[in-house]
C-alpha cells in the first residue's frame, strides 16, 4: 500500500511564497479533496508535487513510500507512481494521442506493452470514457474541447494506473454529461484500491460524483481545516469567507 | 530567355549565363547578406579551383553545357551558378516518359573534391515520376538542377542533402511547370557545413500547380540556407510553400527566404507560403524573410506566415509528467514539429530516414 507524505512543504514562485507549510498524508485507496478559494495555492501544491520547474521548494519534504520525491526529475516522479491530471493540458503538435499514450505507458511500466494487447486496452479505456475511436489519431490536445481535454487526462490516469493521482480542477469547464463520464473514470480507478487520489477543486459540484473520504480546506498556502465529506457540505452552504479571514490573520 | 525577367519588381536581379555579367559578391547584397562568404572556399569570387569530379550513379544520359536543354528552365542569378553552367564537365539528363511507379534515384557522392554538376529532368507531357537526388559524402559542389515539367505531367523532385559535416553545396533548382502540370519539390537538408539552395518555379502555361516542401535541421556550426522564388506570370496557377527548420547548438543557423511575385497577367493565382523555425538551444539562430509582391487584384488567394519559436518548456513538462524522459520528450516534440511536412512528402522510406536523422541530431 503506497503512501504520499507531504511535510511542512513551503514553495515559492519568483521569490514570492505561495505554500507555507503544507502537511498531508494520502494512502492508496483513499480519496482526499482539497478545497479552497482562488489563489489559495491549490494548483501550486499540485505542480510542486509533479515537479514543475517554475516552482521552488524552500522547505519541507515530499516522500512516496519513503522515497524522496523532491530529489527526482519530473519523469522520475511519474515513473515512481505520481500522476497529475492538469487543469490546462498542453498541446503537442504533430504527436498523436495513440503515440503519446503508448510512449507514456512504456515509460511508466518500464517496457513497451505488447502491441495487440495495448490496442485492445486503449480501445476499451476510450470506450469506457465514451470517446470516439478517431480521437486516438488526433494530435495531443490540439483543437480539443474542454471536455475532450479532461477525458484525455482521465484516459491517461486509467492507463497509467499511478500510485497517487492528483486531479487539478478536473471539473472545471465540464458540462454535466462530461462531468459524469470523467467522474466514473476516477471512481473506476478508486475502486481498484491501488490508487490514492487528491482531488483539487474550487466547487463542491464534482464531490457529488466522487465522494471524498477526507476534505481539507486550503487557504493562505496551507491546510486550515480538515474533516470528512460533511465539511464539503458546510463549504457549499457557507463558502470560504471565514477561512480567508482566518488565513489573513 | 526562358525565365521571365523580374524587372520592375522588388526581386529585380541580373539573370545571365555569362559569369562576367555579375559583379563581385561583397556580402552586402540582399541575396548574400546571410551567407558566411568566407566559408564558400572561393566559389563566390572565382578564386576556387574547380578541377574535381563528383560521382553520380543512376540511369541517365551524360550531357555537356552545350546540350540544348541546358538553360531551358534555369537562367543563373549569380556568378557561381553561371560559372557552373558554363564549365561543368559531366551533367545528367533524365528523361521521364510515361507513368513510373518506382522512383528514379541519382546518387550524388562527393569524395572531397571541388566540382560542378548539372542535372536536367525532362518530363514529357502526361508523364509521372518521383526523382530523388541523394547527396552524400563531402566536397565543394555547385550543382544545378533543371526540371522541365511537360504539360499535364506530375513530377516530384526530392533533393536530400545528407552530406558529411564539412561539405559546401550551392544549388540552383529551377522548375518550369507546364500547362495543367503538377510539380512537387521536397528538400531535406541535414548535412553539410554550408548548404545554400535556390529553388525557383516558373510556369509555362495556365493551370500549373507547384508545391515546395522543405525540412532542415542545423546542428552546431551548420549554415543551411534555402532561398525560394515563385514567379506567377500566367493565369490560374497555384503554389504552396511549406518549410520547417530546426536549429541546435553554437552557430547553428537556418535561413529561409520565400519570394513570391504575381505579375499583372497572372490573374486567378492561388499562393500561400509558410515557414516555421524551431530553436532548440539559445545559441542557435534562424532568419526568415517572406516576400510577396502582387501586381493584380484579380487573384484567388495570396498569403504567407512565418514564425520562429523556442523550444516549448510546457510541452516538455507535460510529456515528462507522463514518465517520458527529457531526451525522448524532445525527440517527440521535434518529430511532431516536422510531422506536418513529413506527412505531405508521402514517401515512407524517406520518412523513416528522416526520423533516423532527427534521432541522430538529438542524440
Amino acid at each position: 500500500m503506497s503512501t504520499l507524505e507531504i511535510r511542512d512543504l513551503s514553495v515559492s514562485v519568483e521569490a514570492k511564497q505561495i505554500l507555507a507549510g503544507v502537511n498531508l498524508t494520502i494512502k492508496a485507496g483513499e480519496t482526499h479533496a482539497i478545497m479552497g478559494p482562488n489563489g489559495s495555492g491549490k494548483s501550486t501544491l499540485a505542480y510542486s508535487i509533479a515537479g514543475h520547474p517554475k516552482y521552488t521548494v524552500t522547505g519541507g519534504s515530499v516522500t512516496l513510500d519513503g522515497q524522496d520525491v523532491l530529489a527526482m526529475s519530473v519523469d522520475e516522479r511519474a515513473r515512481a507512481g505520481l500522476f497529475l491530471a492538469m487543469q490546462y493540458p498542453v498541446e503537442v503538435p504533430g504527436v498523436t494521442v495513440s503515440n503519446f499514450l503508448r510512449t507514456a505507458a512504456s515509460a511508466v511500466r518500464g517496457e513497451a506493452p505488447a502491441l495487440r494487447l495495448w490496442v485492445k486496452e486503449q480501445k476499451e479505456a476510450m470506450a469506457a470514457l465514451e470517446m470516439d475511436p478517431a480521437f486516438a489519431s488526433r494530435n495531443v490536445n490540439e483543437g480539443f474541447s474542454g471536455g475532450e481535454k479532461k477525458r484525455h487526462e482521465i484516459l491517461q490516469l486509467e492507463l497509467l494506473k499511478p500510485k497517487i493521482a492528483i486531479l487539478d480542477e478536473t471539473d472545471s469547464g465540464l458540462d454535466v454529461d462530461a462531468l459524469r463520464v470523467v467522474s466514473e473514470g476516477v471512481n473506476r480507478v478508486r475502486a481498484t484500491g491501488e490508487t490514492g487520489t487528491l482531488l483539487i477543486t474550487h466547487y463542491t459540484r464534482i464531490l457529488k460524483y466522487i465522494v471524498p473520504d477526507f476534505v481539507h480546506v486550503f487557504a493562505g498556502g496551507k491546510v486550515v481545516e480538515e474533516g470528512g465529506k460533511e465539511l464539503a457540505d458546510e463549504l457549499e452552504a457557507n463558502g470560504y469567507a471565514k477561512y480567508v479571514g482566518a488565513a489573513a490573520i | 530567355m526562358a525565365s521571365p525577367p523580374l524587372d520592375g519588381t522588388k526581386f529585380a536581379r541580373v539573370l545571365s549565363r555569362d559569369p562576367d555579367a555579375f559583379g563581385a559578391i561583397t556580402g552586402r547584397e540582399e541575396e548574400w547578406r546571410f551567407t558566411p562568404l568566407y566559408r564558400l572556399r572561393g566559389l563566390h569570387d572565382g578564386t576556387a579551383v574547380v578541377d574535381g569530379t563528383i560521382t553520380v550513379d543512376g540511369a541517365f544520359e551524360t550531357i555537356g553545357p552545350d546540350h540544348p536543354l541546358v538553360g531551358s528552365a534555369l537562367v543563373p542569378a549569380d556568378k557561381p551558378s553561371a560559372l557552373a553552367m558554363r564549365d561543368f564537365k559531366e551533367g545528367q539528363l533524365v528523361t521521364v516518359d510515361g507513368e513510373l511507379t518506382e522512383p528514379i534515384t541519382l546518387q550524388v557522392k562527393g569524395s572531397g573534391e571541388t566540382s560542378y554538376g548539372h542535372v536536367v529532368i525532362d518530363a514529357k507531357p502526361f508523364s509521372k515520376a518521383v526523382v530523388v537526388l541523394d547527396h552524400t559524402g563531402t566536397g565543394t559542389h555547385v550543382g544545378a538542377v533543371e526540371v522541365l515539367v511537360g504539360d499535364s505531367a506530375d513530377i516530384t523532385l526530392v533533393s536530400v542533402q545528407d552530406w558529411d559535416d564539412d561539405a559546401v553545396h550551392l544549388s540552383a533548382q529551377a522548375a518550369r511547370v507546364g500547362r495543367d502540370a503538377r510539380f512537387k519539390s521536397v528538400v531535406v537538408t541535414f548535412g553539410g557545413d554550408l548548404v545554400r539552395l535556390n529553388p525557383t518555379v516558373t510556369y509555362a502555361g495556365p493551370g500549373g500547380d507547384a508545391e515546395l516542401l522543405g525540412l532542415a535541421f542545423a546542428d552546431t556550426k551548420q549554415h543551411l540556407e534555402h532561398r525560394l522564388l515563385v514567379e506567377h506570370t500566367v493565369p490560374n496557377c497555384k503554389s504552396r510553400v511549406t518549410y520547417k527548420t530546426a536549429a541546435q547548438g553554437v552557430e547553428a543557423h537556418t535561413v529561409w527566404i520565400g519570394d513570391v511575385v504575381i505579375r499583372k497577367e497572372a490573374t486567378g493565382t492561388d499562393t500561400y507560403e509558410l515557414n516555421r523555425n524551431l530553436l532548440l538551444s539559445d545559441e542557435a539562430r534562424a532568419d526568415s524573410v517572406p516576400n510577396l509582391e502582387i501586381e493584380t487584384g484579380e487573384i484567388a488567394g495570396a498569403g504567407h506566415a512565418s514564425a520562429t519559436g523556442r523550444f516549448d518548456e510546457q510541452q516538455l513538462f507535460y510529456l515528462q509528467s507522463r514518465g517520458i524522459t527529457e531526451g525522448e520528450a524532445r525527440r517527440m516534440v521535434v518529430r511532431g514539429f516536422f510531422h506536418e511536412v513529413v506527412q505531405q512528402v508521402g514517401i515512407p522510406a524517406l520518412e523513416e530516414r528522416l526520423d533516423a536523422a532527427i534521432e541522430k541530431e538529438l542524440a
